[in-house]
């Protein structure tokens, strides 16, 4: 059978009635993973939206030196919610919306493993995420994202309590979520379907899932006794009576240097997935993609003090971290290199997707190069709580985890709504994003350079110009989010039906019809072809392959992946 | 549709949460001992996040433990310490039983294990009003009151989930050779409470 019929007869044969789900089945606790998969998406993006108002009022009172739109309590509030709320209420969950909804259709299962606990880890969110959002209104916590003692013991204890039970109840959910992702890519896949086939999303949420479990924990533990030192008045954390701040310090870093990789890793799955279908290439490196997700996990889970150089860390082991943080940019930029040759030759697709996800590599790896930068201890001492590191984390988590979020809904919003979306404006959102993007944050590098410091309301004029320049950039990326909210909106109610597979893609998500019917597929798919075997068709030799498979002609440089790196074999 | 083998009852959006799920279960092998097992893995890595804290805060202070922490009485914690590990034993009886068939011996074993957790958490209420430090005397009283405290809950938890097992077995024909998932993962945990408990009990009683 070739690619062709495969699809025309997959279609015929692996579902009957597209799924039409009513707006109620949205807000009830509904155990169906597509359900929970946009419940995610579209809870986190309400959350995005919330943190993106608070970042443009910081960017509002940046404006000037002075502190004249907000006070700088005020202003400290902004700046803890907004760094809280865009990592645990927007790409984390976030990840989680595209792991849901995509694993089980990936693998060929008909619900994640425990559908209960899932409705449950999604439904514990809402709540802490708006009594996180509405601490605003009463007395909002103060010190930052990384809530460090003795600062946090120090600066409200009400907006604090908030801040600690808003984080445990998020993290039990992540750690929920994880528990249903390992054991749904471990045990549920097709019979046909080992490790080794899967779609590389799964290889990077299985990853990102080993951090969950082993990081999340601790970083609970450190609430629990930071929750000890603020209600009860003990002192694990406080110097004053005898206890060890720093050690708050490593338990925190601990979880959140991999929580870093637990932003990114979704999107570099997602990103996996995106580049070949739009460039109808075989993935480069299948193999060398897959177990770099797993070296980076292994190695983030070692390399979180290079966030305390400046905490009296003794040298020797300054140096350990330093080296293994530097390591990390190697499967790092394995999988940058195994991007760059998938779409090297390819005839590629500049659509709104393939436009994140170029993108996404762009940006993130200006990111990557500056994280080796900071890496370097004497460097970092140089920059370290300065306007470089907001410049660098942006890059990563904006350039690398949003824009790979935004790739992945353009991508994947003809299966989840069975309509595409509008093209113009897709690219008016990529154009707008991307000018923005680097609007607000490259001008960053420079301020933190020269000397100017982060979480601050009131700087030294001298910054003024640099900070316009950002902020400006600020307004434009709030005005970029713009067309994208008309256009998923409209789209979803009137776009033009996208059919079973829009993308011709290979994996089976696109194989049942869109959206997909309620337990996915009447018929479990069966592995014909790799997830990535675009025009490649060596894995049943002697069978056709249909041209408009591929617009591949023989790639320049013979940019094709070798046999035995491909998937499945 | 044609080619449909749908089957409509799969189409009620609910389906999972009815007595369907239960039919449906049959259909793919039972994954939850492993996610119980997931679970309990991460469990375990609060307790190794909080006894690492416990440990540097030992390296750290210049004294330890802290001027003017007693000694530790030995004696009643050394007890509670055996009976949690026998009832390890115990528990794994009721486990026996239960792939024998046999009810009444699941509840016999199940009850007396339940019983033996009763009895280690009211020794540790005894002891903890016995103490002459209190939660803030110093570091080391802090933390020798969170992470007991902290297993204390898990001792809790897992008393309630052994009387949810006594409970259910009441019900004819719920727990048998073939279907025993809360038998187990009730004891899963309880033996992890129970290890737990051995490292906590080595490093806040005999490196004192
Ligand atoms: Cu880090």
């Amino acid at each position: 059978m070739t690619q062709a019929e495969m699809q025309a007869s997959a279609t015929q044969s692996s579902y009957s009635v597209p799924s039409t789900r009513k707006w109620r089945d949205y807000f009830s606790f509904n155990s169906d993973h597509k359900v929970i998969g946009i419940q995610y998406l579209v809870t986190s993006f309400f959350f995005y939206l919330i943190g993106g108002v608070f970042a443009t009022a910081m960017r509002t009172e940046l404006a000037t030196p002075e502190s004249d739109f907000v006070n700088p309590e005020m202003y400290n509030n902004l700046l803890t919610l907004h760094g809280t709320i865009m990592i645990f209420l927007w790409i984390i969950p976030a990840g989680s919306g595209l792991a849901n909804y995509l694993i089980p259709l990936m693998i060929g299962a008909r619900d994640m493993a425990f559908p209960k606990l899932n409705a449950l880890a999604f439904w514990m969110i809402p709540p802490a995420g708006l009594v996180l959002a509405g601490s605003l209104l009463i007395d909002a916590p103060q010190a930052g994202w990384t809530s460090y003692p003795p600062l946090s013991l120090v600066s409200g204890k009400v907006g604090e309590g908030i801040w600690i039970f808003s984080l445990l109840v998020l993290g039990t959910s992540s750690i929920l979520g994880a528990i249903n992702f390992l054991v749904t890519i471990l045990k549920m896949r097709v019979p046909s379907m080992g490790l080794n086939d899967m779609p590389l999303f799964c290889w990077s949420m299985l990853s990102a899932s080993g951090l969950i479990l082993i990081g999340t924990p601790v970083l609970a533990g450190a609430l629990i006794l930071l929750a000890f030192d603020l209600l009860a008045g003990t002192a694990f954390f406080n110097p004053t009576g005898g206890g060890d701040p720093i050690v708050y310090q490593h338990m925190f870093w601990f979880y959140s240097h991999p929580a870093v990789y637990i932003m990114i890793l979704p999107l570099f799955g997602a990103l996996s997935e995106i580049l070949p279908v739009h460039a109808r290439k075989p993935i480069f490196g299948y193999r060398a993609i897959a177990y770099s997700s797993v070296a980076i996990s292994f190695i983030g889970l070692i390399v979180w003090a290079h966030h305390m150089f400046t905490s009296g860390t003794p040298a020797w082991l300054r140096m350990f971290f330093m080296i293994f943080t530097m390591i990390i940019a190697v499967p790092t930029g394995i999988k940058i290199f195994g991007w760059l040759a998938t779409v090297w030759g390819g005839k590629i697709a500049l659509n709104s997707a393939m436009l994140f996800g170029l993108g996404m590599i762009s940006v993130f790896v200006i990111g990557g190069i500056s994280g080796v930068m900071v890496a370097a201890v004497p460097f970092d001492i140089h920059v370290h709580d300065t306007y470089f590191i907001v410049a660098h984390l942006h890059y990563v988590l904006f350039g690398g985890s949003v824009f790979g979020i935004y790739g992945a809904l353009y991508h994947w919003f003809p299966k989840m709504t069975g309509r595409m979306m509008n093209e113009r404006l897709g690219i008016l959102h990529f154009v707008l994003t991307y000018m923005g993007m680097n609007l607000t944050f490259m001008p960053m590098h420079e301020l933190g350079l020269i000397g100017m410091n982060r979480r601050i309301a009131v700087y030294n004029p001298e910054f003024q110009p640099l900070n316009i320049l950002c902020t400006i950039g600020a307004f434009t990326l709030a005005i970029s989010t713009i067309p994208f909210l008309i256009n998923a909106g409209w789209s979803w109610i009137a776009g033009k039906p996208a059919g079973d597979n829009p993308w011709r893609g290979l994996t089976f998500e696109w194989q049942t019809s869109s959206p997909p019917p309620i337990e996915n597929f009447d018929l479990l798919p069966v592995l014909n072809y790799g997830p990535y075997d675009y025009g490649s068709g060596i894995r049943f030799p002697g069978e056709e392959i249909e041209d408009e498979e591929t617009n591949m002609e023989a790639p320049p440089g013979g940019f094709m992946p070798p046999s035995e790196s491909r998937a499945g074999s | 549709m044609q080619g449909s083998t749908i089957d409509p009852a799969k189409t009620d959006l609910n389906y999972h949460h009815d007595g369907e799920a239960a039919a449906h279960h049959e259909e793919h092998p039972d994954h939850r001992l492993f996610g119980i097992l997931v679970f309990l893995a991460a469990e375990s890595m609060i307790f190794a996040g909080l006894f690492v804290a416990y440990l540097t805060f030992r390296v750290v202070q210049p004294v330890w433990p802290p001027e003017g922490s007693p000694e530790l009485e030995l004696l009643l914690p050394g007890i509670n310490t055996l009976i949690l590990i026998s009832s390890s034993f115990v528990i794994h009886r009721g486990d026996t039983a239960v792939k024998q068939n046999n009810v009444a011996g699941l509840r016999l074993w199940f009850g007396l294990s339940a019983l033996m957790g009763i009895i280690f958490l009211a020794g540790q209420v005894y002891e903890y009003s016995n103490l002459e430090f209190g939660l803030k005397s110093n570091l080391f009283a802090s933390t020798f009151y969170v992470l007991t405290g902290f297993h204390g809950l898990h001792v809790l938890c897992g008393v309630g989930l052994i009387g949810a097992v006594l409970l259910r077995s009441f019900k004819k024909g719920h727990y048998s050779s073939q279907h025993h998932f809360g038998v187990e993962a009730a004891e899963l945990y309880w033996h992890f409470v129970d290890v737990i408990w051995i490292i906590l009990f080595f490093l806040l009683y005999l490196l004192h």
